[in-house]
């Protein structure tokens, strides 16, 4: 393994009883990689992801996180994770902005992880840097989707991680919001090298932020740089009208 | 009237605190399942003339781990899970009445409950059971709260999920036992359930909606049994009804105070 990888997925293979979901796929992600996992619907983006979190065990194959199988892995505080449908949040459940954030923190505390004062320079400091340090008192259910988006950002950040993976996190999110979304991503991943693991049906944003792509459809057909994936055949033949939108740096 | 008094707070407070967890998990059914457990458990203590809040304890604290075995082991969703134990654990009971055919009375007491009744034995069990279940929700409060928002977050923190759920279904064997003596086995999800739903009509902060349900539950058994000492009404009863009525008071409160604030827009 190189010494700038952080993710090695070696081999791995996954299915529920005898439909297979995720075929003999591996890759690597590196030190600062911005990588959009795509894929059409069905096409295993989010196993592939809970399987790299240790969130369902393979039928076949090994993963490696930051040097660590994932079995032994215990660096939680160095891994941020942004769910699928992170938004859907029941408007009335009782968490301000603030006790959200303060969760991030739980992986590097020992036992019984109250919180002290410093926790709450950190929990501030995660909310200035996704411009929402107005709202630490507000009940997460009152905000709108894309402030709640960046609260979860927040938290994932707080411990600042080493990776950042975020399944669909636009699902649902006015174009104005994403952009100004994409953008805060972008900055995160140039200005402090944090790696980003992005699921996505939006191509349109490939080409602003993106510089690795991953395309999967059980198998992982496709991965690259951005440039790669532009040259390449299967990748034009499967874009077509769409690889203008993807390919032209703008 | 005092040892009724002090027994009702510590024992309902902490129902209440875990009451918050649990209604935000939707496994409000939970304390139902298990109180249905707890008649098995009394009857089997009273058929083998051993104390039934210690046997009722073990029964419940294992049919607890057992709903969640069953959920893991056997993929099954957890109302299912509870409806499969809860039944059992009152056949259990059922058989064991019937086979014993003399203990009506002391079985009609646990399941209506008179705390008024409680002796300072019970009194001191209650006591240290409900220290035991406070200071360990106070030790876990940041990783329960986790679990409750965002169990599979949660578990790429470092949370250990499995064993939490086990701790918590733990916990909640313990207050349904504890609870069974303040309003009988037929009401005690009651202490669970209602102070934490009352709470959530007005709290903003997760510690808000704790502070408030243990308030509240306070407040529920105080007032309840006052009432009932004057009026010589069953206390269980009394105390429900009143938590009840606390309820629907904050819920219109809830409902105004969301009027108000469209009107003020």
């Amino acid at each position: 393994m190189g010494n700038n990888v952080l993710i090695s997925v070696e081999n791995v293979s996954f299915g529920y009883g005898e439909t297979t979901i995720l075929k003999e796929v591996s890759f690597t992600i590196a030190v600062a990689d911005f990588l959009a996992l795509t894929g059409p619907n069905g096409s295993g983006k989010t196993t592939l992801i809970r399987i790299i979190l240790g969130l369902l065990r393979p039928s076949q194959g090994r993963i490696f996180l930051l040097g660590e199988e994932i079995d032994q892995f215990q660096q939680w505080n160095r891994i941020g994770y942004v769910p699928q449908k992170a938004t859907n949040v029941d408007p009335y459940f009782p968490a301000s902005v603030r006790e959200i954030v303060a969760m991030g923190l739980l992986s590097k505390k020992p036992f019984p992880r109250f919180l002290v004062r410093q926790d709450e320079e950190l929990i501030d400091g995660a909310l200035r840097r996704v411009g929402m340090q107005d709202m630490k008192k507000r009940r997460i259910g009152e905000l709108s989707g894309g402030q709640q988006q960046r609260v979860f950002i927040a938290r994932a950040i707080v411990n600042g991680p080493d990776v950042l993976f975020l399944d669909e996190p636009t699902a649902g999110v006015d174009a104005e919001t994403q952009t100004r979304f994409y953008e805060m991503l972008s900055e995160l991943n140039q200005k402090e090298n944090l790696t980003i693991v992005l699921i996505t049906h939006d191509f349109s944003i490939f080409s602003k932020h993106v510089n690795k792509v991953a395309c999967l459809n059980q198998r992982l057909f496709f991965h690259g740089t951005h440039d790669e994936f532009c040259s390449s055949p299967v990748v034009q033949d499967l874009l077509k009208g769409e690889h203008h939108l993807v390919c032209h740096r703008h | 009237m005092q040892r009724a008094l002090l027994a009702g707070l510590w024992i309902s407070i902490p129902c209440a605190i875990l009451g918050v967890f649990l209604v935000l998990r939707r496994d409000a059914m939970i304390g139902h399942g298990l109180a249905h457990v707890t008649f098995g458990g009394v009857a089997l203590g009273l058929i083998l003339y051993v104390s039934p809040i210690f046997v009722t304890l073990g029964v419940v604290v294992l049919s607890a781990l057992g709903i969640l075995k069953l959920k893991e082991k056997a993929g099954l969703y957890g109302d299912t899970a509870i409806g499969i134990i809860s039944s059992l654990g009152m056949a259990l009971g059922i058989l064991l009445v019937s086979l014993a055919g003399s203990f009506n009375v002391d079985l009609f007491g646990y399941l209506f409950g008179n705390v008024l009744a409680i002796d300072p034995g019970e009194v001191w069990v209650s006591f240290l059971l409900a220290i035991g279940v406070l200071v360990t929700t106070i030790l876990f409060y940041q990783e329960f709260f986790f679990l409750t928002f965002d169990p599979e977050s949660a578990r790429t923190s470092g949370v250990r999920v499995q064993r939490l759920e086990a701790l918590m279904a733990v916990l909640t064997a313990v207050t349904i036992v504890l609870g069974m003596k303040v309003v009988g086995i037929l009401m005690v999800s009651s202490l669970l359930v209602i102070p934490a739903a009352a709470s959530l009509q007005v709290a903003r902060s997760f510690k808000e909606a704790l502070v408030f349900a243990a308030v509240l539950a306070g407040g529920s058994t105080t007032g309840g049994l006052i009432l009932a000492y004057y009026l010589d009404w069953p206390p269980s009863g009394t105390i429900v009804t009143f938590s009840g009525i606390l309820f629907l008071l904050l819920f219109l409160f809830r409902k105004l105070r969301v009027r108000a604030s469209i009107r003020k827009q």
